[in-house]
């Protein structure tokens, strides 16, 4: 029989600006190598994200060895994302990639506490690839629709990352709401700055 | 032992509507008579399961088993069903287990299911192309994907029909979030009937051969929601990467390295959005056909349902 693997996780959509908002991280095992999900404020855990935006900026940051950190923007907000060494195929498309470009990133939430005492939410990039915009526009809808469902089912009964949301963050889920809407808005307004054909 | 605790689960899922067993209780009667008293796990469990019939003053013919319920394969989707099937062997499987005595794929007009029957079951062997009723076959799920159990009780009669097998062909759509490692330009084993594919030159089974070209994408459909593994064949995979096996032979030629065609492969679709479909084979959906989604999604009525809430 096939050993038992662990499941994929599934790689959560979500917009730049709940991304930054979230900060709690959390394991639901005592196992060392256990996965770290981050909280999501609309309630949902997350070991991996999709994200599709407009890369605007990339710098080496490392001192010694290189390591790259890039500003992937979407409508509601910038990603941070950073690759090292131990992420050679992503560090080397940053080095490589001149912004602006549209980029599709499949990664793992980071999050690290600054000397003021605030997190600050990052993305440790498994694969960075070039993509279009009709890619990232269909990331913008699919991320805004993942977004409303999981605001809908934030009152849901027995939704154990909603309650723990709720004791976590400060953030009416309806928020996201607002957020998901302005992004849908940001597509429908950059159609019509196109030219008639 | 496991294997007591098996046939306890069985015996308790068999008096489910009469009795409220503990496994654990009835895994200990079983226990006494196999290890304390060595009789044959069969008697034994015969013997536990009168006992139980007597306590519910029940026949043989009450408890589950002997009223089991028809079922089409692709309506199955709970655990720990009884149910009685109509099936051809569609594919018989090599065992990986000393404890499994046949694996494999049966189906009907609705489509298919792994089943799996046990070696301390004893049951007659089931051939392949052949169409059979199975009688008191349990159901199991893992991962999501269901599968049966012939166990024990379950009868195996021979039809002499013939079964048209439905396809179940599956729909994904998503993100290409993964390409796994073993795609690309790989070596399958060239032994009849093996085509394994190669590590280091060498197969699993047959040590170091000369390997034969072929290419293939392992990949991960990813909709936000959940997740699907999906096998390109080589053609599908040419199609994907636009790079045909000959191609693919003399890029790895001319960078005296294989993995060059998986990383081509990789910058080119990684990210991307695509429906794939094809029949769903344990883990994996074995892509038939795909497209990449290029066309502006619905942003109207996401907007529509925002507004709404």
């Amino acid at each position: 029989m096939s050993q038992s693997t662990p499941t994929r996780e599934v790689a959560r959509r979500v917009f730049a600006e709940e991304f930054n908002d979230a900060g709690y991280t959390f394991k639901e095992s005592d196992d060392e190598r256990a996965p770290v999900y981050l909280l999501l404020p609309t309630g949902e855990k997350a070991n991996r994200v999709l994200l599709v935006g407009t890369l605007t900026e990339k710098e080496d940051v490392g001192d010694d060895a290189e390591y790259w950190r890039g500003r992937i923007v979407d409508p509601t907000g910038t990603f941070f994302v950073y690759a090292g060494q131990y992420q050679p195929d992503a560090a080397s498309m940053l080095r490589d990639l001149e912004p602006p470009a549209y980029v599709s990133v499949v990664g793992k939430p980071r999050t690290y506490e600054t000397d003021d005492g605030s997190v600050n939410v990052s993305v440790r990039p498994e694969s960075i690839t070039v993509v279009d915009a009709a890619t990232r526009d269909r990331w913008v809808v699919e991320t805004a629709e993942r977004t409303l469902e999981r605001v809908e089912a934030f009152e849901d009964e027995g939704n154990e990352y909603a309650r723990m949301a709720e004791e976590r963050y400060d953030v009416p889920p309806e928020r996201y709401t607002e957020a998901a809407v302005s992004a849908l808005q940001s597509l429908e307004s950059t159609d019509e700055l196109e030219p008639e054909p | 032992m496991t294997d007591l605790r098996t046939h306890a689960r069985e015996i308790v899922e068999q008096f489910s509507e009469h009795l409220d067993l503990e496994v654990d209780e009835v895994e200990q009667r079983l226990d006494n008579l196999v290890n304390e008293y060595r009789v044959p796990v069969e008697e034994a469990r015969r013997s536990v399961v009168n006992n139980y019939l007597d306590e519910a003053d029940l026949e043989r013919d009450a408890i589950r088993g002997g009223d089991s319920d028809a079922a089409k394969v692709a309506d199955i989707d709970e655990d720990e069903q009884w149910l009685d099937v109509t099936v051809k062997v569609v594919d018989l499987w090599e065992p990986r287990s000393d404890a499994i005595s046949q694996v494999g794929l049966v189906g009907d007009e609705s489509g298919t299911i792994k089943f799996v029957a046990f070696d301390t079951s004893e049951l007659p062997e089931l051939e392949e192309g052949a169409v059979y009723e199975l009688g008191n076959v349990v159901t199991d799920e893992y991962q999501g994907n269901y599968s049966i159990k012939l166990n024990r009780t379950t009868s195996i009669t021979k039809l002499d029909e013939e079964i048209e097998v439905g396809d179940d062909t599956d729909t994904v759509e998503g993100a290409l979030v993964d390409i796994q490692s073993g795609s690309g330009l790989i070596k399958r084993c060239p032994e009849e009937g093996c085509t394994r594919v190669l590590q280091n030159g060498r197969c699993s089974e047959h040590g170091d051969v000369e390997g034969e070209f072929d290419m293939r994408v392992k990949g991960v459909i990813d909709d936000g929601a959940s997740v699907q593994e999906v096998i390109f064949d080589r053609e599908a995979t040419e199609e994907l990467s636009g790079i045909t096996l000959d191609e693919a032979k003399s890029m790895a030629m001319d960078a005296l390295d294989t993995t060059v065609v998986a990383e081509e492969i990789r910058e080119d679709v990684l990210g991307h959005y695509y429906r794939v479909s094809g029949p769903t084979l344990g883990r994996y959906l074995l892509v038939d056909e795909f497209e990449e989604l290029t066309e502006p999604a619905d942003a109207e009525s996401v907007l529509i349902k925002a507004r709404s809430m």
